[in-house]
């Protein structure tokens, strides 16, 4: 059954492939050892800065589409059930987590809500130390701060999403392909208005 | 649980019975019973996202406001962790303390003892070519000072020896028309400057040794410029040659908007403790 439509598979892909960039381009300017094997610092920071600018460039794209936008409400709006099913993850009750799911569950909104604000803070602050000609060198350093720290914080919740998404292939075959098993949908999403 | 009731005040008085929750993990229902008939559609519901993604734009933004004791805070948290840990994890987070190695070439060759060459030009009566050995041969000077790098982090009490770049200049003879002295490197890329009066500082150093030991490639060796009250930019690695100018140059990261004159604390718009 339909899950995904082709025009949010391809925002899912693109922001997936530069993001990819970013953080690659990202550890090789901060991790000391992968600094030291690739040097060519001015053109990372190129691609880095780049990479992290488009960054928003799928989503915006996406807008035109009339599912990613009816998935987009799906993922702002939170009802009783999610509720329920943050208090099931804090209660460590995975079976009584899987009940409450709509298309998305309350975690994937989440997920989706803080990647969102957390890239457009990146954004924000890897601007301010790009554009010195434009803004205090002061805030250079305060953005400095927030943007490394920021990284790391994303970099574990981006690990924590492919983690979730390798153990779980029917999920990847639906953003793969568009399409999952009704059996996956009706266990893992039963909530979901088909 | 206080989310039940309120679960069951929101879909008011009709639906104060529950059958699925609260036991439900031990009844083995399978969930498509457990669906709620009186759910709400799912398009319906509180605005959450939007909020989640407002709120961490408005701690993005908290944290850029509140970054400077934030930081310092952190700095002397980490910076004492980071003497204690023997995994060296703490150097990996953002200024866990320790170097971070910066090198704008795309390779750097490796010059051993018997290859390297210092080179002394410009505006002087004596040119001079420097090996290694009588680098070492000349009298050596150990400093002690914190180690302060442009984008934030800092290395306390890093001894530092060499020989003092005055003592250079002196052997060289430097020109009356010299006003200042351009520093070049054997990655080929980078280069720096410091007017006459700061080269000839007594705390300016041609290293040859870091924290006690000989200086490794990674850190700029086997010889590297060592500008104890300035950021660390100044310090040029892989340091091979010294020319005499009647003005000063910009160097690298000078061209792309850094102070020439970068006193720890006094310059690049930043605050910091003085390193000398």
């Amino acid at each position: 059954m339909r899950r995904f439509s082709r025009g949010e598979r391809w925002v899912h892909r693109g922001t997936a492939w530069l993001m990819i960039v970013c953080v690659v381009s990202a550890a090789c300017l901060y991790v000391p050892q992968l600094a030291e094997l690739v040097g060519r610092r001015a053109l990372v920071v190129d691609v880095h800065k780049w990479s992290g600018l488009l960054l928003p460039l799928p989503f915006l794209l996406g807008l035109a589409s009339r599912a990613f936008r009816a998935d987009l409400r799906l993922l702002n709006r939170y009802g009783a059930h999610d509720r329920r099913w943050l208090s099931a993850v804090r209660r460590r009750d995975p079976r009584a987590k899987t009940r409450w799911a709509g298309k998305f569950n309350a975690g994937q909104k989440v997920f989706a809500a803080w990647v969102g604000g957390a890239v457009l803070v990146m954004l924000g602050t890897g601007l301010v130390m790009w554009r010195t000609d434009l803004f205090p060198l002061l805030w250079r350093t305060s953005s400095t701060f927030v943007h490394d720290w920021l990284a790391l914080a994303l970099g574990l919740v981006l690990l924590g999403h492919i983690g979730l998404a390798l153990r779980d292939p029917e999920a990847r075959r639906g953003m793969r392909t568009g399409s999952v098993d009704p059996g996956w949908a009706e266990r893992e999403h039963p909530l979901w208005r088909r | 649980m206080t989310t039940e009731h309120g679960d069951a005040a929101e879909r008011g008085p009709a639906h104060g019975r529950d059958p699925a929750e609260g036991h439900a993990p031990a009844d083995g229902r399978s969930p498509a019973d457990s669906r709620d008939p009186a759910a709400q559609p799912e398009a319906d519901g509180t605005p959450v996202g939007r909020r989640l993604v407002l709120g961490t734009l408005a701690l993005g933004a908290l944290g850029v406001a509140a970054a400077p004791p934030l930081q310092r805070g952190l700095e002397r948290f980490l910076g004492a962790a980071s003497d204690k840990d023997p995994t060296g994890l703490t150097q990996l987070l953002p200024n866990g303390g320790g170097f971070r190695y910066y090198s704008v070439a795309a390779s750097v060759p490796r010059k051993s003892a018997t290859s390297y060459r210092l080179t002394v030009t410009g505006l002087v009566d004596r040119p001079a070519t420097y090996t290694l050995a009588q680098l070492r041969a000349r009298p050596q000077t150990r400093l002690v000072r914190d180690v302060q790098c442009v984008t934030g982090w800092r290395v306390p009490d890093t001894p530092f020896e060499g020989v003092r770049l005055s003592r250079i200049l002196d052997a060289a003879g430097v020109r009356p028309t010299a006003r200042a002295v351009r520093f070049t490197c054997f990655d080929g890329t980078y280069s720096e400057s410091l007017t006459l009066e700061q080269a000839r500082r007594s705390d300016v150093l041609v290293a040859l040794r870091m924290q006690d030991k000989d200086l490794n490639h990674a850190h700029g060796g086997p010889v590297r410029l060592y500008v104890a009250p300035m950021y660390f930019y100044k310090s040029a690695k892989w340091l091979s040659g010294i020319e005499l100018t009647d003005k000063v140059e910009p160097g690298y990261w000078e061209r792309r908007g850094y102070d020439v004159d970068a006193w720890v604390g006094r310059s690049n718009g930043r605050s910091d403790d003085p390193t000398a």
